[in-house]
């Protein structure tokens, strides 16, 4: 394509249009954002933006409806874990028991270091429990390395209850219904 | 030597430069505010010391408007890590940044800001030959730009001195030749002198407009200033000439740049816009009473304000000119025209007399 450039006229080559109109655009602006409050700055840490719903932030373990820890010290999500972000200390066959019926274990310490993490979500998809959720936190700050090292407790406290399925509950009423079953010979 | 002299320059002399100091560091800060408002943007709005904010109503507003944003830059710029580079050719490198605030602070001494306060003249140097003085030190100010580009060693910084020699020194001269008119209208090159001879016959810019057009566009190229911001293009050069320097010393260059706005905004007044004079409520010859004194001088502050205003403002207006455009609108059109205005003005003064 050829673009016909045309030779300026005096007038334009003045630059008085063009000055005449610098001052209207940005005068225009200016009043716009001084008194019309049209700015397109949003104050962040006041005001926060909206996420969307499938919004991936930092992992937390949830707990079940009853408050029972759901991790069951499977360590999938470690094996999984890209930057090896997530350490677990299984508790071992001396170690204390889970909190609830029917569950063999739960983990001694669950150390997730926020330093790492990349937000992938694979621990989530990975989680045969569905114990540990991408919540919406985004913005995790410290003033230590250690201090963003999160452990078990602060987990579970940041990541509060998830209300849905309740695997082994289910497979303990389904384990009592068996034995209750009425045979008869 | 006359001991109330001393005394009273030494006073006039630390007012007069702690007060462009201060309006150096707001004049940053209103850069940055206008800067925004025409982006649309919001603008410094956080800094201030913990105590501001539990004044009531008031204390939130000032934190908004960014007014103790100064402070924290300066603060910064004090304790910010003075970095001289491996390269750098060390003595130039220290003399470079004085040398480019030395000439702006220099400028400030023949401007009269005032008529009288007292017995006192509110001017420091009232020199007869005022405008000759501006003009031999305004020309120094590019050697501490060209000297830092050189002491960098390194080819942005250099691009960037260069770039400045040869845009201040072409504008100079039509600067220089822009103000002719001007004394030969008011016949006196003392600045005093100018301004009394505009109390009583109507300021300067009505009479020589073309004067003024060609001082208004000099003194942005001669200040960098947008749209011939060429020696510190931040999108072409890096940094231009300031692109090695951090800290107390790139502040200083910082500082230059807004003397050298703040001198340029003063000078246009005093030449074109009747300096401490109104033509109203009796402010157009020197005060008699105290009252009128300080009027004077804070009629000659707000002038200057809404000529820095104005530079700010014209810096979002317009693209940044390319180098041979520049060349162009400063030898091709300001040059002759500089110089039919000073015949044109001859010749009517002369048919006249």
């Amino acid at each position: 394509m050829i673009v016909n450039r045309k030779p300026l006229t005096i007038w334009e080559r003045l630059y008085l249009p063009a000055i005449a109109g610098g001052f209207k655009v940005t005068a225009r602006h200016l009043f716009r954002s001084l008194f019309g409050g049209k700015t397109v700055t949003m104050d962040y840490p006041e005001q926060k933006w909206a996420l969307p719903p499938d919004y991936r932030g930092a992992p937390y373990l949830v707990r079940d409806q009853d408050g029972n820890t759901k991790c069951v010290s499977c360590q999938l999500c470690e094996f999984v874990c890209p930057p090896k972000a997530i350490k677990i200390t299984p508790p071992g066959p001396t170690g204390p028991m889970a909190d609830r019926p029917n569950a063999e274990k739960m983990p001694l310490e669950f150390e997730i270091n926020m330093l790492r993490c990349i937000f992938c979500g694979y621990c989530q998809e990975v989680c045969p429990e569905e114990a540990i959720f991408l919540l919406k936190d985004y913005s995790l700050t410290g003033q230590s390395r250690q201090e963003m090292v999160y452990n078990k407790e602060k987990l579970l406290a940041l990541g509060g209850t998830h209300p849905g399925i309740q695997k082994w509950k289910h497979k303990l009423e389904e384990a009592k219904a068996q034995q209750d079953f009425p045979v008869k010979i | 030597m006359d001991w109330n002299f001393i005394i009273f320059s030494v006073v006039k002399i630390a007012i007069v430069v702690g007060v462009v100091q201060g309006m150096v560091a707001y004049a940053v800060l209103a850069e940055r505010k206008i800067s925004a408002w025409i982006q649309d943007r919001v603008g410094p709005n956080r800094a201030a010391p913990p105590f501001v904010e539990r004044i009531p109503a008031l204390g939130p507003a000032l934190i908004r408007l960014g007014l103790f944003q100064p402070l924290a830059d300066g603060l910064k710029f004090l304790l910010k890590e003075d970095f001289t580079p491996a390269g750098v050719r060390k003595a130039y490198f220290w003399l470079a940044p004085a040398l480019a605030v030395i000439p702006s602070m220099l400028v400030i001494a023949v401007i009269p800001f005032g008529s009288h306060l007292g017995h006192q003249k509110m001017v420091i140097a009232d020199l007869n030959v005022g405008i000759l003085y501006t003009f031999g030190i305004v020309s120094l100010g590019v050697y501490g730009i060209v000297l830092a580009g050189y002491a960098a060693n390194s080819k942005y910084p250099f691009l960037g001195g260069i770039r400045s020699s040869a845009q201040m020194i072409s504008y100079e001269i039509a600067m220089g030749m822009s103000v002719i008119p001007v004394f030969l209208i008011a016949g006196d090159l003392n600045l005093s002198q100018i301004i009394g001879w505009q109390g009583r016959h109507g300021w300067l810019f009505l009479y020589a407009p073309v004067s003024f057009l060609i001082f208004l566009v000099a003194s942005f190229a001669e200040t960098n200033r947008l749209p011939f911001d060429l020696p510190e293009a931040e999108t072409e050069l890096v940094g231009g000439y300031h692109t090695e320097y951090s800290s107390m010393k790139f502040a200083l260059f910082f500082l230059a740049e807004y003397s050298n706005m703040i001198a340029s905004a003063a000078m246009m007044v005093t030449l074109f816009f009747g300096g401490w004079t109104l033509p109203f409520w009796g402010l157009d010859h020197p005060a008699t009473s105290l009252g009128m004194g300080l009027l004077q001088i804070l009629v000659f502050l707000v002038k200057m304000l809404s000529f820095m205003v104005l530079f700010i403002w014209v810096r979002w207006m317009f693209p940044r000119f390319r180098y041979d455009q520049l060349m162009d609108l400063g030898w091709r059109r300001f040059v002759p025209l500089a110089l039919v205005n000073i015949l044109v003005t001859a010749v009517v003064l002369w048919m006249k007399s």
